[in-house]
């Protein structure tokens, strides 16, 4: 036994959160500045959903392309663990039932237009309809906290091969790389959001700085919020904070800055089903025990569950454009939202999670 | 002294776990987890609360120490 001394490092402090925060609203609206869609600099659903078009597993035209952002934010998070000796190769814990909940997070993501990360950046953006969505998402992790007390688990994980850790990283990777070599067999918007990119490099770069980042505080947009809730513990909602108010500094100074609910990029006004799209990601978040960038952070960590969730996002996505359940974004003649099959689904998600949650939720005698 | 084995779990299970041991309100405790994370947050969580924690390793787990 070998006694670790217990000082705490700059990164688990409120501090290291803070200006965790502070760096990934400031690169997301950059990222908008050198060509992203707005207040799209950082999106994990849209960009997974981008992803599930390049590789033609939906065929929206203008969500396709093989976002850099999502491959930097892998890597960046796997050598971070790997050099501070956090890799853990690690699985086991319902793969199933957590690529299920995953893809009705994806779809709940996609009928509002965002994940909790884009929904913060909306509201650093000055977009009103996101606060709605805020209130949908807040809504939605004090259900899931409602089942933590009542002792839902989806069981511990088990050690498992290095080769299953690095697997995720290594395939992802892969298939940026072959987008790159062969770019014929993808699929790439020429109009629409997925034809707005930031240069590669650039996107590359920001993904690295984020998973970084992301890696080393622990970042997490669900856990801001419920820990504050569970715990009164305020630590990792600061990060939340601080992406708010470092993206409405980084608009107003790139000019990028509007506030009000029309009008607003690839985003709607149908609030109703903004704030249960977002209730199903925090409840169904909670579920998984973070929200889709700490998933992926925890794929680039070695945690096969989390990979798992991640490809259930990916299929979610898929099934979201294949079916029309994604929501339109309002333009000047039409309102947008999600179509009737669109609120199907979401009802049928919020139906989905109460089974899961209830079914393993049962707070053990001690 | 009470034994809890977080190991397996992620937060904020091994916290939640940690939080309904405490409420039997004994002097020491003993938490296993077996990431960086659940060990932050354990060991914030019981610091806030007024709690000496400490750390060892073993086996690649992490055992917490938890007194008054």
């Amino acid at each position: 036994m070998t006694k670790n001394s217990n000082k705490s490092n700059l990164f688990s402090s409120a501090t290291g959160i803070i200006i965790a925060g502070a760096v990934v609203g400031l690169i997301s609206t950059l990222l908008v500045k050198m060509g992203n869609p707005g207040n799209m600099g950082f999106c994990i659903a849209c960009f997974l959903r981008d992803i599930a078009g390049t590789t033609k597993l939906h065929t929206a035209a203008v969500v396709q392309y093989f976002r850099p952002e999502i491959i930097g934010l892998v890597i960046g998070s796997m050598v971070m663990a790997v050099t501070s000796k956090e890799f853990s190769p690690k699985g086991g814990s319902a793969p199933f039932t957590r690529f299920v909940v995953a893809a009705f997070v994806m779809i709940g993501a996609l009928v509002f237009l965002g994940c909790p990360l884009r929904m913060v950046l909306r509201i650093g953006g000055g977009d009103l309809n996101a606060v709605i969505a805020l209130l949908g998402f807040a809504a939605g992790i004090l259900v899931g906290i409602f089942f933590l007390n009542k002792g839902f688990t989806l069981k511990r994980t088990y050690t498992v091969n290095k080769a299953e850790g690095f697997a995720f990283p290594v395939v992802i990777t892969g298939l940026f790389v072959l987008s790159l070599i062969v770019p014929a067999l993808f699929a790439v918007s020429e109009k629409g959001p997925g034809s707005m990119q930031a240069p590669i490099l650039i996107a590359l770069a920001a993904g690295l700085i984020v998973g970084v980042l992301a890696q080393k505080t622990r970042l997490c947009m669900v856990a801001g919020i419920r820990d504050l809730v569970l715990f009164k513990d305020w630590k990792l909602l600061l990060g939340f904070i601080a992406i708010i108010v470092a993206a409405l500094v980084g608009n107003l100074v790139l000019g990028q800055f509007k506030l009000g609910f029309s009008g607003q990029p690839i985003a709607h006004s149908v609030h109703l089903w903004s704030f249960l799209g977002m209730l199903v990601v925090g409840f169904g978040s909670v579920l998984l025990g973070g929200c889709p960038l700490r998933q992926l952070i925890m794929a680039g960590e070695g945690n096969a569950d989390s990979a798992v969730t991640v490809v259930g996002y990916i299929v979610g996505a898929a099934f979201a454009h294949n079916f029309g359940l994604a929501g339109a974004a309002a333009s000047a003649d039409a309102i947008g939202g999600p179509s009737v099959y669109g609120k199907g689904a979401v009802i049928i998600g919020i139906i989905v999670l109460l089974i899961v949650a209830a079914v393993n939720s049962k707070k053990a005698k001690n | 002294m009470k034994t809890v084995d977080a190991r397996g779990l992620s937060c904020p299970q091994p916290v939640l776990m940690t939080k309904d041991a405490l409420a039997s309100k004994e002097n020491a405790y003993e938490v296993l987890v077996d990431n960086s994370t659940a060990k932050e947050n354990v060991t914030r969580f019981a610091t806030n609360n007024g709690y000496k924690v400490s750390v060892a390793e073993k086996d690649g787990d992490f055992v917490l120490s938890i007194t008054k």
